[in-house]
């Protein structure tokens, strides 16, 4: 399995090709992947399907990425997103 | 609609790659058509990629094989007949019963296709309790694909919540990865799930405590310990009797409902069935809906199993077919019967009677609605 | 309210005394003989499919699976291949102190033959010692190992699962 390392916020983590961002952030530890616009509340992972969006985060500079089913890629970026997030393009 | 992408076009379009969907492509394939397989997710296999357990039925639906495994053939059974295969694409659209919009990671198109398969399968029940918003509580289902598919445990310490088939299955794969299952809690007087997955965690330690269920989750940003309580037949909390588990992650198992959107989009007919998981999309014994050429199959078409999502795929595939000209009406009675033979074995006995019932209803409103719209096929 | 398999997952005695797959105690003094403990009408057969000797019968799909404990000679075949983990083999002959085990196991690392092990009884409540006899994982059962453990004879009918203890 082909090793891979993803930048979350500036911290470089070890990853494994052709998982999901979601799996690779818990396996580092991460549990709150983001923070509810009206009261800071922590999000992380919920349905594991798409569905939901509580995992959304901020990658390479898109928010609401659906970290669950979105792949990790080499030198990939990943933020933590608060309420609706921004671009950082 | 305005012009999105290119526009290509196939015979027949199958929305979801899970059991149904693997099986109507490979089908209507196999019977000839040209065939475009299309799936949101990293992967193939739909359910069946996270199934390590051996599945139940008969022999001819894989029975004593794992999930897993039954994925990984019908996969390369479906690119060796030549199905188109389009993973990580999202189909966000449906117009005129004909059109699909999709995209992709680069782009956005749009697709026709002569017949469309929906085998878009079922999404977890979320169960509303305080504290189930804290990271930690998620779906049962979704604690078994970050274990099963990408081998990470998201925690040490499980509660489940709900004794079907999920919430049992999930709370052993749980215990293969490493992890404490601390209990089960089911609202019901009686496990829902079958007694062979139950007593598989019990002679292990896990207890199943049967009315009882959850009342709140409590921590500092993250599940720390969970409240369970009694309840009465009426599902009334029996006061007094809270206890306080130390866990660190809680899976909910409450049921699947449909996920029916596109066929929503597509102005199908739907009726509410509590038993097949809600509103389902009405279809005739050829799987197809109110919408002609526009076919359902698998949990989005009722909430049932792997095996009989396969059965009605196949039918669903034969009869797409045989609305392209394909295939005789006689020849496609003839391959349908054979499934439908297979189908009323697998919903025998108490746990099936409910759905084949329900599936009855299902189809009887089909054959009340709109006759002329099922009269270039026919009913069987 | 009694307890049963439907109420907490554990077989109690009174179902244990119907099923269809449990043999006699005649037949369990006699030797080694497969124990099914599949009380439910489920979609499901391939018990029937794995015996060489037709000895449990699956009549339709659902039926509960019927065990002739005259064609049964323990060999454990059937084991292995039941999705729900439910088949059992127990040889009560085995010793003069004690009786023989086999049952699935999924977890990993696999035990050691030769190993002490807590034996737990159907609600996971530690019943006895036992001793792991045998371990057999043939390809063709696709990663469902197969362990005997040996444990007091009165513990025959009663041992289903094992602990290790591992510290």
């Amino acid at each position: 399995m082909r090793e891979v390392v993803i930048d979350y916020e500036g911290e470089p983590i070890k990853a494994r090709e052709g998982e999901c961002v979601a799996s690779a952030l818990v396996a580092h530890g991460v549990k709150v992947f983001r923070e509810t616009a009206k009261r800071g509340e922590g999000r992380g992972y919920f349905c594991g399907i798409g569905r939901c969006t509580d995992c959304v985060m901020i990658v390479d500079g898109v928010p609401n990425v659906r970290t669950c089913i979105t792949a990790v890629r080499d030198g990939m970026r990943i933020k933590r997103q608060k309420g609706l997030g921004s671009w950082e393009r | 609609m305005g012009e999105v992408g290119e526009m290509i076009s196939k015979e027949v379009a199958v929305i979801g790659a899970g059991p149904a969907g693997l099986n109507a492509a490979i089908e209507a394939a196999r019977l000839g058509a040209e065939v475009v397989l299309i799936d949101e997710n990293l992967r193939l296999g739909g359910q069946l990629t996270k199934q390590i357990h051996k599945f139940f039925g008969s022999e001819q639906h894989g029975a004593g094989t794992r999930g897993i495994d039954i994925a990984d053939g019908l996969i390369e059974a479906a690119r060796s007949l030549g199905v188109d295969l389009r993973p990580r694409t999202v189909v966000w659209g449906l117009y005129d019963g004909k059109i699909l919009a999709l995209s992709d990671e680069e782009r956005a198109y749009r697709l026709s296709a002569e017949a469309i398969i929906m085998a878009t399968g079922a999404s977890e029940n979320a169960v509303a309790f305080p504290g189930w918003t804290l990271p930690g509580v998620m779906g049962a289902g979704a604690a078994q694909t970050i274990v099963n598919v990408y081998r990470v445990l998201p925690g040490e310490r499980f509660l489940i919540v709900g004794a079907g088939n999920v919430g049992l299955i999930v709370g052993y794969q749980l215990m293969q990865a490493g992890a404490t299952v601390v209990s089960v809690v089911e609202m019901l007087p009686s496990i829902g799930g079958y007694a062979v997955h139950a007593s598989k965690i019990a002679r292990y330690g896990v207890p199943i405590r049967t009315s009882h269920t959850i009342k709140e989750v409590r921590g500092n940003g993250k599940v720390e310990e969970a409240v369970i309580v009694e309840v009465n037949a009426k599902g009334q909390e029996v006061l007094g009797s809270e206890e306080t588990l130390e866990v660190d992650t809680v899976c909910i198992a409450a049921g699947l409902t449909p996920l029916t959107e596109l066929a929503w989009i597509a102005e199908c007919e739907h009726m509410y069935i509590g038993e097949l998981g809600g509103h389902v999309p009405v279809h005739s014994r050829t799987m197809e809906t109110l919408v002609p050429g526009l076919y359902v199959c698998g949990d989005a078409s009722g909430i049932e199993e792997a095996t009989t999502a396969m059965e009605e795929g196949k039918i669903a595939g034969i009869s797409a077919v045989e609305t392209l000209g394909h295939l005789s009406r006689d020849k496609a009675l003839e391959l349908r019967s054979a499934c439908w033979e297979r189908l009323e074995t697998l919903r025998t006995g108490p746990f099936g009677s409910h759905t084949a019932e329900a599936k009855q209803r299902l189809m009887m409103r089909a054959g009340k609605t709109v006759r002329q719209n099922l009269s270039s096929i026919g009913g069987l | 309210m009694k307890s049963t398999v439907v109420t907490c997952g554990v077989l109690s005695k009174s179902e244990l005394k119907v099923l269809s797959g449990v043999p006699s105690e005649e037949r369990l003094k006699k030797g080694p003989v497969a124990v099914v403990e599949c009380n439910q009408e489920i979609p499901c057969n391939p018990c029937q499919a794995a015996c060489p000797r037709e000895a449990i019968r699956v009549d339709t799909l659902t039926s509960v699976p019927v065990l002739d404990e005259e064609k049964c000679n323990g060999c454990g075949t059937c084991v292995a291949p039941c999705p729900g983990l439910a088949i059992f083999v127990v040889d009560m002959t085995y010793s003069e102190q004690e009786a023989l085990v086999t049952m699935p196991y999924e977890f990993l690392p696999y035990p050691e033959v030769g190993e002490k092990v807590d034996g737990l009884d159907r609600s996971g409540r530690r019943i006895c010692e036992g001793t792991i006899e045998k371990l057999k994982t043939p390809k063709k059962n696709d990663r469902t190992a197969v362990v005997s453990i040996s444990v007091p004879k009165k513990y025959g009918m009663e041992a289903r699962a094992i602990r290790r203890r591992l510290s």
